[in-house]
C-alpha cells in the first residue's frame, strides 16, 4: 500500500501569470509531430475504409466515391431480380459464428491463462523472468509458420495422431480441417495476449489480502469470488479484450486449420477485396465489426470508471 | 479467569537448514494483553502466523481454548489478526471491510450493520464509514484494521507489530487505545513486536523471544527487574553487565565481590553458582553524588552526555568502566566535570546476578 500523501485530489496549482500566446505554447507543437503521426496512421485508414463503405460499387470491381448504403444493407438483405429486398441470415450466420469462435478462443484462453499466471507469479524472481520470457518466445516466430507447425502436429501422419496410434488408434488419423482445428491454433496463438496482462495484475496482488480474507472467516470460493477476482478483473478484462479484439478479424486460423470450410468474418472481408471484388460491402462488414468492438470497449470503460468513482 | 486461551506445545519449525523456532512452550491466558518481545527475525511472526493458521510447525501441538488447532485452516479458527500493512481490502469501503468478517460468519444482516456501525465508533471512524482504504492516513487504516479485527469478537485477536509503520506521537497514542480496547473487550490480544518500551507499557505479560527460544516469561516488573539472563537483561533495557565472583549461592541469593571490591547480597536466579559470573545494575539505579548510598566508591567520570531531563554518564572505578545516568532534579543537578571524580553507588536490591 502507498503512502497516504500519494491520495487525494491533486490540486492544479500552476503559476498562471498571463496566459501563453498560441505561438508560444511548447507542449502544444511539442507534440504536434506525435499527434500527426497517430492521426496519420490510426485515424487516416479508418476514415478511408469508412467512406468506402458508403461509396458504390463499380461495375467491373472497385468502387466510385459517393453515399451509398448498399453496402451495409446487403449485411442483412439480398435485393433481388426485381429489386425487392429479402431478407438473408447467410452473413449474419458468419458475424454471429465469428462471434461465437472469438468468445469461445477468449474463454479458453481466460480459463488457461489464470492457473498457469498464479504459478508464474508464485515462483522465484529469476524462474518469473524467465517464464515471463518463455511465454513471449512464440511471438519471435512469424504467425504463418506457427499456423503449418500445427498443421504439421495435428495432420495426417502429424506427431499427435501417430502419438495415439502408438496407444491403438486407428492409422491415418487427422485432426486437422475442422472447428476443434481453428480453435485450438487461435487459442495458442492468442494466450500470451492473455497470459501476460493476467500475470501481471495477479503479481501486483498483495499476498497478505487473501491471508486477511482467510482470517476473516472467507473459504477459498469466497476469497476468489470477493477478494482475487474483483482486485485482478483489470488484468483479466485487458486480457479478455486483447484476445476477443483480433479473434474477431482472425483470417489464418480458419481457413488453414479450418479448411476454410466455414466463413469468419475476416476471410469475408478479405474475399469482398479480393476476389469478390465489392469493396464497399467489405469495407461495411468492417466498419460493422469496429462500431461493435468500440461500443463493448466503452461500456467496458464507463463501467471501470464507474466503479473507481463509487468511493 | 485464569483459563488457557492459547498453549503453545514443543513447537519447533524449520525454514530449510534454518531452525526458526526450537521446541518453544507456553501459554497464554484468557483475556490478557500477552506480547511477544524479540529481535527482528527472532521468530516472533512465525509464531503468530502458526496461531492464526497460516503456517504449521514442524513438530508440537497448538491448542486454543483447549482445542487442537494445528489441523484447522484459518477461515474455521476463532482467531483475528490485525496484519502490519494493515491488508485493508482497497476495493471495498470501510463498512464493508469491517462487514466482511460478519458476512462470512453468516450474522443476519440487520446484526452485521450494527455491529459495524457500533465498531467504526469505537474507533473513531464513523464519519469515514463509506470511504476506501486509499482514502486514509495510516493512522486511521490502523485502527480500521483493529475494527475488522474485532468486530467477529475472536477468541483471540493476534497483533504484528501493529504501530511500527505509525509516527511516533500517534503510536503513543494508539499505545493506549489499544490497551483501553483490551480492557474493554476482555478480548486475548497477542501483540507481536521489537519494541520494548511498547512491551513494557501495554501488555499483562511478556515472553521474550530469541534465537528461536523462550528467553523468560514474566510480567514487565519481572522481565525489566528480574531478567534471568545476559540476554534478556541486555534486550530489555539498558544494563551494565559487571564481571563479579559468586562465593556463595543458595535459596535465591548469592553473595558476589564486585570489580569495585565491595561484597554484597543480591538476588540470582536458581541454576548460579560458585566462580565467576555477571552481575546486572541498570544505569539509572546507580546513584551519583549527594543521591549515592553509604556503600558508595569513589568513580571518574570518562564522558557525558547531557540529556536536558536527565544526564549520562560514563564512568571508571578500578579499571571496570559503566553507565549510570542521574535525573537532574534541579537546575544545579549537571555540575560534575568530565574528568571529575564522584562517589557512586547501588542499593544491593538494585543488582542482580546472571545466568550466562
Ligand atoms: N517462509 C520463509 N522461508 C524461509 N525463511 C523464513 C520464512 N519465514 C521466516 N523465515 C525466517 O525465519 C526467521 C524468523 O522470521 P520471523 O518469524 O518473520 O521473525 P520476526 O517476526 O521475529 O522478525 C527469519 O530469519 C526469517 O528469515
Ligand atoms: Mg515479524
Amino acid at each position: 500500500m502507498t503512502d497516504s500523501a500519494h491520495h487525494g485530489p491533486v490540486t492544479a496549482t500552476a503559476p498562471r501569470a498571463r496566459a501563453p500566446g498560441f505561438w508560444h505554447n511548447l507542449a502544444f507543437w511539442g507534440l504536434l509531430p506525435s499527434w500527426l503521426l497517430m492521426g496519420v496512421a490510426l485515424l487516416l485508414p479508418i476514415l478511408i475504409i469508412a467512406a468506402v463503405s458508403v461509396a458504390t460499387r463499380g461495375a467491373y470491381g472497385g468502387f466510385e466515391w459517393g453515399f451509398d448504403l448498399s453496402g451495409y444493407r446487403q449485411i442483412l438483405f439480398n435485393e433481388g431480380w426485381t429489386g425487392e429486398l429479402e431478407f438473408t441470415p447467410q452473413y449474419l450466420v458468419i458475424i454471429l459464428r465469428t462471434l461465437a469462435l472469438a468468445g469461445v478462443t477468449t474463454l479458453i484462453c481466460l480459463a488457461v491463462a489464470v492457473p498457469v499466471a498464479y504459478h508464474i507469479a508464485c515462483q522465484p524472481p529469476r524462474l518469473k523472468a524467465a517464464l515471463v520470457y518463455l511465454i513471449t518466445l512464440p511471438f519471435w516466430v512469424s504467425m504463418i509458420l506457427r499456423v503449418y507447425a500445427w498443421m504439421i502436429i495435428l495432420g495426417r501422419d502429424g506427431p499427435l495422431p501417430r502419438f495415439l496410434e502408438f496407444f491403438g488408434a486407428h492409422a491415418g488419423l487427422s485432426f486437422m480441417y475442422n472447428d476443434g482445428a481453428t480453435l485450438a491454433a487461435m487459442v495458442y496463438t492468442y494466450m500470451p495476449l492473455m497470459v501476460l496482462p493476467v500475470f501481471a495484475s495477479i503479481e501486483k496482488l498483495d499476498g497478505t489480502l487473501i491471508e486477511a480474507a482467510h482470517d476473516l472467516y472467507g473459504n477459498r470460493w469466497v476469497t476468489l469470488r470477493r477478494v482475487i477476482l474483483p482486485l485482478t478483473a483489470p488484468g483479466l478484462i485487458s486480457g479478455a479484450i486483447l484476445v476477443f479484439v483480433p479473434s474477431l478479424g482472425a483470417v489464418l486460423e480458419p481457413s488453414l486449420m479450418g479448411g476454410g470450410k466455414q466463413m469468419m468474418m475476416g476471410s469475408l472481408i478479405q474475399l469482398q477485396f479480393s476476389g469478390g471484388r465489392n469493396w464497399p460491402f467489405g469495407a461495411a462488414i468492417a466498419m460493422t465489426l469496429l462500431v461493435f468492438v468500440m461500443i463493448v470497449l466503452l461500456l467496458i470503460a464507463r463501467r471501470a470508471t464507474a466503479k473507481e468513482s463509487t468511493a | 479467569m485464569n483459563q488457557k486461551a492459547v498453549e503453545v506445545i514443543g513447537v519447533s519449525k524449520n525454514f530449510g537448514s534454518y531452525q526458526a523456532l526450537k521446541s518453544i512452550s507456553f501459554d497464554i491466558r484468557s483475556n490478557e494483553f500477552f506480547t511477544m518481545l524479540g529481535p527482528s527475525g527472532c521468530g516472533k511472526t512465525t509464531l503468530l502466523r502458526m496461531l492464526a493458521g497460516f503456517e504449521s510447525p514442524d513438530t508440537g501441538s497448538i491448542l486454543l481454548n483447549g482445542r487442537e488447532v494445528v489441523e484447522i485452516p484459518p477461515h474455521k479458527r476463532r482467531v483475528n489478526t490485525v496484519f502490519q500493512s494493515y491488508a485493508l481490502f482497497p476495493h471495498m469501503t470501510l463498512e464493508q471491510n469491517v462487514a466482511f468478517g460478519l458476512e462470512n460468519l453468516g450474522w443476519q444482516r440487520s446484526r452485521i450493520r450494527s455491529r459495524v456501525g457500533e465498531m467504526l465508533e469505537r474507533v473513531h471512524m464513523s464519519q469515514f464509514a463509506t470511504r476506501k482504504p486509499a482514502q486514509l492516513s495510516g493512522g486511521q487504516r490502523q485502527r480500521v484494521a483493529l475494527a475488522r479485527a474485532l468486530a467477529p469478537e475472536p477468541e483471540v485477536l493476534l497483533l504484528d507489530e501493529p504501530l511500527s509503520a505509525l509516527d511516533l506521537k500517534l503510536r503513543q497514542a494508539m499505545r493506549d487505545e489499544l490497551r483501553m480496547l483490551q480492557r474493554d473487550t476482555g478480548i486475548t490480544f497477542v501483540f507481536v513486536t521489537h519494541d520494548q518500551e511498547e512491551a513494557l507499557d501495554m501488555s499483562d505479560r511478556i515472553a521474550v523471544l530469541g534465537g528461536g527460544e523462550v528467553q523468560q516469561i514474566g510480567t514487565p516488573t519481572e522481565i525489566y527487574e528480574e531478567p534471568v539472563n545476559r540476554f534478556v537483561a541486555d534486550f530489555v533495557g539498558e544494563t551494565n553487565f559487571l564481571p563479579v565472583e559468586v562465593l556463595e549461592a543458595a535459596g535465591g541469593m548469592a553473595t558476589v565481590r564486585t570489580p569495585f571490591g565491595q561484597l554484597i547480597r543480591v538476588s540470582a536466579p536458581a541454576g548460579v553458582t560458585k566462580g565467576a559470573a555477571t552481575l546486572s545494575v541498570r544505569p539509572e539505579k546507580i546513584n551519583l553524588g549527594d543521591q549515592a548510598p553509604a556503600t558508595a566508591f569513589p568513580a571518574q567520570v570518562v564522558n557525558k552526555n547531557y540529556m536536558g531531563g536527565y544526564t549520562h554518564y560514563l564512568l571508571s572505578a578500578n579499571g571496570t568502566e559503566f553507565r549510570a545516568s542521574r535525573r537532574n532534579a534541579s537546575r544545579e543537578g549537571d555540575t560534575i566535570p568530565v574528568g571529575g571524580t564522584i562517589a557512586a553507588g547501588f542499593a544491593e536490591t538494585s543488582a542482580r546476578v546472571l545466568l550466562a
